[in-house]
């Protein structure tokens, strides 16, 4: 695919899923002698050759260390990484690149936001607030920042469609709580939260609000300041990049408070035995040689989704979700987890008297990947009163065709369980 | 159709147990008595053992899992009954080796009907599941206070 030029930009609603299609060599092979249908996308996505390209482009020809070289390898790898940032900057809608923290993931950027500005900001008795949908990675960093300082961990109820419950949620929010932390897209339920309504209670009372974006990049426009939110993080390998790379915007007037994160190279102006000053934004977060091959692939990743139109990805994969969630209503015995009315991508389901992990090996074996388990959400489970859930998760590149492959494989769970 | 793999797999012995799992039940006078974790499916099982005069005299566990390790703990306990540990050790030591593919042919003097599992060594993911209940068995005979978990 070409980068498009702006008279072809008309034509995005036109979205050509075979030629995106095309893009991914990953979906083009046999499991168990079955065409590969790949259905687990919110786990880990796979990539297109565009940044499978950009990786071995800038391994093969502009790899050096960034910002300490004087020479040419250097210049080049430290304008593609700060490139990157850029991109990242756009896509997430943030006003500048000091406020775009490059580290691991989502949960690195949830526990560098604890560990930074939770331990400056949160004291004994003080409380944060999550939802019961929460991911365990916007739960164990906060349950440990309210260890260490006896804060507690405020956690806003579901309803049985798997949506917060507003009104509980809102009296939560009380004279002690410090943070708000939610995931923006639900990885076990696909709820997509009405964050900016959350996130205008939290500002009414003064308090900051951070989004878990990681099940939102891939699929929805995002845009930091239109939601007026003051933390957002997401994970490359999710939207397509490489694994181990990651983002995380703060607001600048928060991220120039906010003390450092790790000590090492790079995040420092200068050093000496007696004092350490530290850099500017948002090299102050980001110590020791970053994943440089990384960003650049993330930012490869951006392109590409650009190139498509977030509105283009979003308006498909609501149509496939639809259709989804009607084929697998069809299906006996099969109770949906998660039904919300704003929904993205995932289809978590259970089969009646047949455990995930069977379907999940049935599936396998018919060359369908799906996800079984508690997808590391085990507090939504138990809310629902399940063990596990199978999870289809759709992506850009999933067809009507996938989901009626789901549908017969699943008779043949049905057989086998009969 | 479903294929001779999964036939292999999910046979018909084991979905009976899956679905009918013997010695479903807590015993109260147990004196051995471990959970088992598997916490990448969610199966959850609490085996409960009444040992007297050297020898395993009942068994029964209660809890949710797979189809696979609900029948591996049913087929399990009605091995177990009237075994020594040195017995049980033995019987696990033959399944583990069975289900982890490190024989080609099940031990079936040893093992006994337990040999149906021979198909798990096609799914290395599954063996967990086949060998949740036997990992508990362990951990209640050496009475371990800490829940077992196969992560």
């Amino acid at each position: 695919m070409t980068v498009s030029s702006s008279a072809e930009v008309s034509t995005k609603r036109d979205f050509d899923v075979d030629r995106v299609r095309a893009d991914f060599p990953g979906l083009h092979q046999t499991v168990h002698e079955k065409p590969l249908v790949f259905l687990d996308s919110a786990a880990s996505a796979q990539k297109p050759q565009q940044v499978i390209d950009a990786l071995s482009h800038f391994y093969a020809h502009d790899y050096a260390n960034i910002h300490r070289g004087v020479h040419e390898l250097s210049q080049r790898a430290t304008k593609a990484y700060e490139s990157a940032r850029l991109k990242v900057q756009r896509f997430l809608g943030a006003p500048s690149e000091r406020e775009v923290i490059f580290l691991r993931g989502t949960t690195e950027g949830i526990n560098l936001v604890a560990q930074t500005y939770g331990r400056a900001n949160v004291s004994e008795g003080d409380e944060v607030l999550i939802t019961t949908m929460e991911h365990h990675s916007n739960i164990v960093p906060w349950q440990m920042l309210c260890e260490e300082k006896g804060a507690r961990l405020m956690v806003g109820p579901i309803n049985d469609r798997g949506e917060i419950e507003m009104d509980a949620f809102e009296e939560l929010i009380g004279p002690r709580t410090k943070l708000v932390a939610l995931g923006h897209v639900s990885n076990a339920l696909g709820t997509v939260n009405p964050v900016k309504e959350i996130i205008g209670l939290a500002h009414e009372r003064g308090i900051p609000v951070l989004l878990d974006g990681a099940q939102a990049a891939p699929h929805l426009r995002l845009d930091v300041v239109d939601l007026d939110c003051d933390f957002y993080t997401v994970s490359g390998h999710k939207m397509f990049g490489p694994s181990g790379i990651g983002a995380l915007y703060v607001r600048e007037s928060i991220l120039e408070k906010m003390p450092p994160y790790q000590g090492g190279g790079d995040m420092i102006s200068s050093v000496s035995f007696e004092k350490t000053t530290y850099n500017r934004l948002p090299f102050r977060f980001e110590a020791g040689t970053p994943n440089i091959a990384g960003a650049v692939g993330l930012g490869a990743a951006i392109d590409y989704l650009n190139e498509l139109g977030m509105e283009s990805i979003a308006a498909y994969e609501e149509e496939l979700l639809d259709y989804g969630t009607e084929a697998l209503r069809a299906v006996p015995g099969l109770r949906t987890i998660g039904e919300a009315g704003h929904k993205a991508s995932v289809l978590s389901f259970v089969l009646e008297g047949i455990h995930p992990h069977d379907i999940g090996t049935i599936l396998d074996q018919e060359g369908i990947a799906v996800r079984t388990g508690h997808h590391c959400a085990q507090p939504v489970m138990d809310r629902f009163g399940v063990p596990a859930t199978a999870r289809a998760s759709l992506a850009l590149y999933n067809t009507r065709a996938d989901i009626d492959r789901l549908v017969q494989a699943l008779d043949i769970v049905r057989e086998v369980f009969g | 159709m479903a294929s001779d793999e999964l036939r292999e797999l999910y046979q018909e012995v084991i979905l009976d147990h899956s679905k009918n799992p013997k010695n479903f039940k807590e015993l109260d006078d147990a004196s051995h008595q471990s959970q088992g974790h598997n916490p990448l499916c969610g199966d959850r099982l609490t085996l409960y053992l009444t040992v007297a005069d050297g020898a395993i005299q009942d068994v029964g566990f209660k809890g949710a899992g797979c189809a696979i390790s609900t029948a591996s703990a049913s087929m399990m306990t009605e091995a177990l009954k009237g075994k020594t540990e040195a017995e049980a050790d033995a019987i696990f030591g033959a399944f583990h080796d069975l289900v982890a593919g490190k024989v080609a042919e099940a031990d079936s003097d040893v093992l006994g009907k337990l040999a149906v599992f021979g198909g798990v060594r096609d799914y290395p993911v599954r063996v967990k599941c086949a060998t949740l209940a036997w990992h508990t068995l362990r951990a209640a005979l050496v009475k371990t206070e800490e829940a077992v978990s196969t992560e």
